[in-house]
């Protein structure tokens, strides 16, 4: 007789799987990819290519010293790759994204058990680990290759209108030649030393929240990060991973919300000085929002859970924007937040079908009155 | 109309187009049957038949033994050639009455009845062997039988048929809704309801017309149009979708003074009353793309699965999987000489394409298992504790309030089982809480 297949119910499973959901998200992340080699040409593509080989190879590497069985088909390491190198300034001396990408791989995940065992983001200790090493290299932003743009975005005539109001020279080149949450800070900083006075500080201000300065920002005509440029094309890509159902809006919005919020609160001189779309445009705050907060591995599993991660994620980002040492926030927000998911985890379970109150995580029993 | 459902769960693709169209046929019995003694949920039954013996259909085979038990009947007329001991669906040999059918068909059923008593009623539904007929067949007169401290005022007829594949209850629905009605006006007068619903899924308008219309003027009963979403039949999600209520975690229906029953069940009681006909045989969809010709028989139980099959024209070159009930909750069996019993809802027969054969991977922390749970459990902790062999911790995340549904696993991207791992779970707390109970 015919042998018979036996198992366990159920036997019908819907037609997602991990390898799909990997892909649909490299996939997602492929505007602004395709954006990022289209403004920086070939370093920006050597790059890409280097950091994901380089994952590839230490996935590779590892499974063969940590004899675990071989799945780097799952695409698991091509997107952490992509993922990093997004992050990375696109002339990173290729060694440097080699290490950064091997570091991300072999420390941030392979270490832990390969996928579905890392705590942090494999991409973003990458970057964290990169930034902590070579901050030069990786903070050192070319200009995109196209005519007459700024790192900031800021458009010629009102960088000729600053030079009209008497900004010294200095400053504007300042401004001009770093990433507009740089230029930003930069100014508050030169506010602080007193080399700018408030009136200076204010057109400057002006000049990076001038609405032809947040189009570029959101167009993506701005120097930085390969995959950052473009806030546009992240959006487009997030909805991608929205539509498909990869993701819910709840993380992205939740977390870029708080960003805003908090950016027009405190993001200025004094408070509710900021500019919403310029905190949000600016940075890698997309990208983090769509393809790194919302990690399945790295972010809790329940509603409230997230909801908690992604709002404590977005304060951070302001609080490092505005106070810390760093100009960007959004990869140390997410790393931070990464190591609070167990407890969010054990905590913020929903409350099972039938129970008056939530079960106490310790035994699981209903908290009697 | 907003359609009626229950929080989370899943959507598979229903698959019941393959048998829907076909009309309720009679499958003739074949020359054996082979009656398990228990075909039911708690205590096995005794039989009381010997070898040698004449019964006709209907007659009793095997008597009830506790108050969860329920009585079985022989499906054909002929001789009881054995008792013997024959592989069952779960994997192990129970007892069965071997019965030689001598094609007479003769009946040996009850008087009917005329009495409105309640406890007459009960009585009746005891006698013919009634059990939920949905798959988990629980005895029909315990469900009926609430202690008198538990008030019941609402009886559900449960029409979900939310099993893919499986549209035994439909065909029964749309070919005898009187029938299924009848059975429900049992039922209320029985448990003494003052309001009675029968939940029909909306990929069955048709049904849910047909019982709207004859309802129309009925101010007891009503026809309820309920979400096509997977688990709607679940006892507990489907009292939510209808009444709102929600059955506390380890409690019974009855705790919220509500009462399920199985369409199908409701007509058998209606048989049970009206003709004194026992319940031995019942309607089976025969389905699945690795099924020849799929149809819906009426089948005497006790009819082997293999010969079943065979009727609907054999095993196609692909079938790779036969699964007993459907294929969310459904048992796939190594053997195909597995008697057909009151429980039998269907018989699904997947192919190798279908069927899962990788290994499992990783879990990803996706979350889709939580946002799937009709329970609103925890599905992942449950295969990440087994596989450390922590099944104990398990209750902590409440595993014993899983109702093994498989919406978690259907939905895991990494196809872990996670419903395998909650089935030992489950076992090995119940040890620890009697072994906590003997201390």
């Amino acid at each position: 007789m015919k042998k018979l297949y036996m198992s366990a119910s159920p036997h019908i499973f819907s037609k997602t799987n991990t390898k799909k959901i990997m892909l649909t998200v490299t996939a997602s992340l492929l505007p602004a990819t395709f954006w990022g080699l289209y403004v920086f040409g070939i370093p920006a593509f050597l790059t890409i290519l280097t950091s994901i080989v380089a994952a590839v190879f230490t996935e590779w590497l590892a499974c063969r010293i940590f004899k675990f069985e071989l799945k780097v088909n799952d695409g698991s390491s091509v997107l952490t790759g992509l993922l990093l190198a997004l992050t990375l300034p696109p002339e990173t001396p290729l060694a440097v994204t080699f290490a950064g990408s091997f570091f991300a791989v072999f420390f941030g995940k392979m270490i832990f058990g390969g996928l579905g065992y890392n705590p942090f983001n494999p991409a973003l200790i990458g970057r964290a680990f990169l930034l902590a090493s070579w901050p030069v290299y990786i903070t050192t932003w070319k200009k995109p290759l196209r005519e007459g743009l700024n790192m900031a975005g800021i458009p010629e005539s009102i960088v000729n209108m600053l030079t009209e109001r008497n900004i010294p020279q200095t400053v504007v080149d300042t401004i001009t030649s770093a990433t507009p949450l740089n230029a930003l800070k930069q100014s508050l900083l030169l506010l602080k030393e007193h080399s700018l006075s408030i009136e200076q500080f204010d057109t400057v201000k002006n000049a990076l929240f001038d609405p032809g300065t947040i189009k570029n920002l959101f167009f993506g005509n701005i120097g930085g990060s390969i995959g950052e440029v473009s806030a546009l094309l992240l959006l487009l890509g997030g909805l991608l991973l929205i539509f498909t159902r990869v993701i819910t809006w709840h993380v992205p919005v939740i977390y870029t919300s708080t960003v805003a919020i908090l950016g027009f609160v405190l993001g200025g001189r004094g408070f509710f000085d900021g500019n919403i779309l310029f905190y949000l445009f600016s940075g890698g705050l997309f990208l983090g929002a769509f393809f790194m907060a919302t990690d399945y591995v790295t972010s809790p599993m329940f509603p409230a859970g997230k909801v908690l991660f992604a709002v404590f994620a977005g304060i951070l980002v302001v609080v490092i924007r505005r106070f810390g040492g760093y100009p960007e926030g959004v990869c140390y927000s997410i790393l931070i937040m990464n190591a609070f998911v167990p407890i969010l985890d054990r905590f913020t379970a929903p409350k099972p079908f039938g129970l008056r109150k939530k079960p106490h995580p310790r035994d699981g029993k209903e908290v009697k009155k | 109309m907003a359609l009626l459902t229950f929080k989370k769960g899943v959507h598979p693709h229903d698959h019941k187009e393959l048998s829907k169209e076909s009309p309720i046929q009679r499958f003739p019995a074949p020359k054996t049957v082979y009656i398990p003694v228990c075909q039911h949920l708690g205590s096995p039954s005794q039989p009381v038949v010997a070898k040698g013996d004449r019964v006709k259909k209907g007659t009793l085979i095997a008597k009830v033994t506790g108050f969860v038990s329920a009585n079985v009947h022989s499906s054909v007329s002929g001789t009881v050639k054995d008792i013997v001991d024959i592989p069952t669906v779960f994997g192990n040999r129970a007892p069965a009455v071997v019965i030689e059918n001598d094609g007479l068909d003769e009946k040996d059923y009850l008087s009917p009845l005329n009495s409105e008593d309640r406890a007459v009623l009960i009585e009746r539904i005891k006698e013919c062997g009634l059990v939920g007929m949905g798959g988990a067949t629980f005895p029909t007169q315990v469900k009926l039988s609430p202690p008198p401290d538990k008030k019941i005022d609402i009886l559900i007829i449960n029409g979900a048929e939310c099993e893919p594949y499986l549209t035994s209850d439909y065909r029964l629905m749309l070919e005898s809704p009187e029938s299924v009605i009848e059975g429900a006006r049992i039922f209320l007068k029985i448990l003494g309801a003052q309001k009675g619903y029968i939940g029909i899924e909306a990929n069955k308008q048709d049904v849910y017309e047909k019982m709207d219309a004859i309802l129309k003027d009925n101010s007891v009963l009503k026809a309820v149009l309920l979400k096509t979403k997977y688990p709607q039949g679940a006892e507990k999600q489907l009292i939510y979708a209808v009444t709102k209520r929600k059955v506390p975690a380890g409690g019974l229906p009855m705790d919220v003074g509500v009462v399920v029953q199985n369409s199908a069940t409701a007509v058998a009681a209606y048989e049970a009353v009206k003709a004194g006909k026992p319940l031995f045989e019942r309607i089976v969809t025969v389905s699945g793309s690795g099924i020849n010709k799929p149809a819906n028989l009426l089948v005497s139980t006790g009819t082997l699965v293999k010969d079943v099959i065979e009727h609907c024209g054999g095993l196609t070159e692909e079938a790779a999987k036969v699964i007993l009930g459907g294929p969310m909750m459904g048992i796939s069996v190594a053997e195909l000489d597995i008697p057909v019993t009151k429980g039998t809802s269907g018989i699904v027969v997947l192919t190798d394409k279908e069927v899962q054969k990788e290994e499992y991977e990783a879990c990803i922390r996706c979350g889709k298992c939580v946002d799937a749970c009709p329970m609103n459990l925890s599905p992942f902790h449950y295969i990440a504790l087994g596989e450390v062999k922590q099944y104990i911790e398990c209750e902590k995340w409440r595993v014993m309030d899983c109702m093994e549904c498989g919406s978690c696993a259907y939905v895991c991207p990494a196809k872990r089982p996670i419903v395998q791992f909650v089935k030992i779970a489950k076992q090995k707390v119940l040890a620890e809480i009697r072994r906590r109970g003997a201390k």
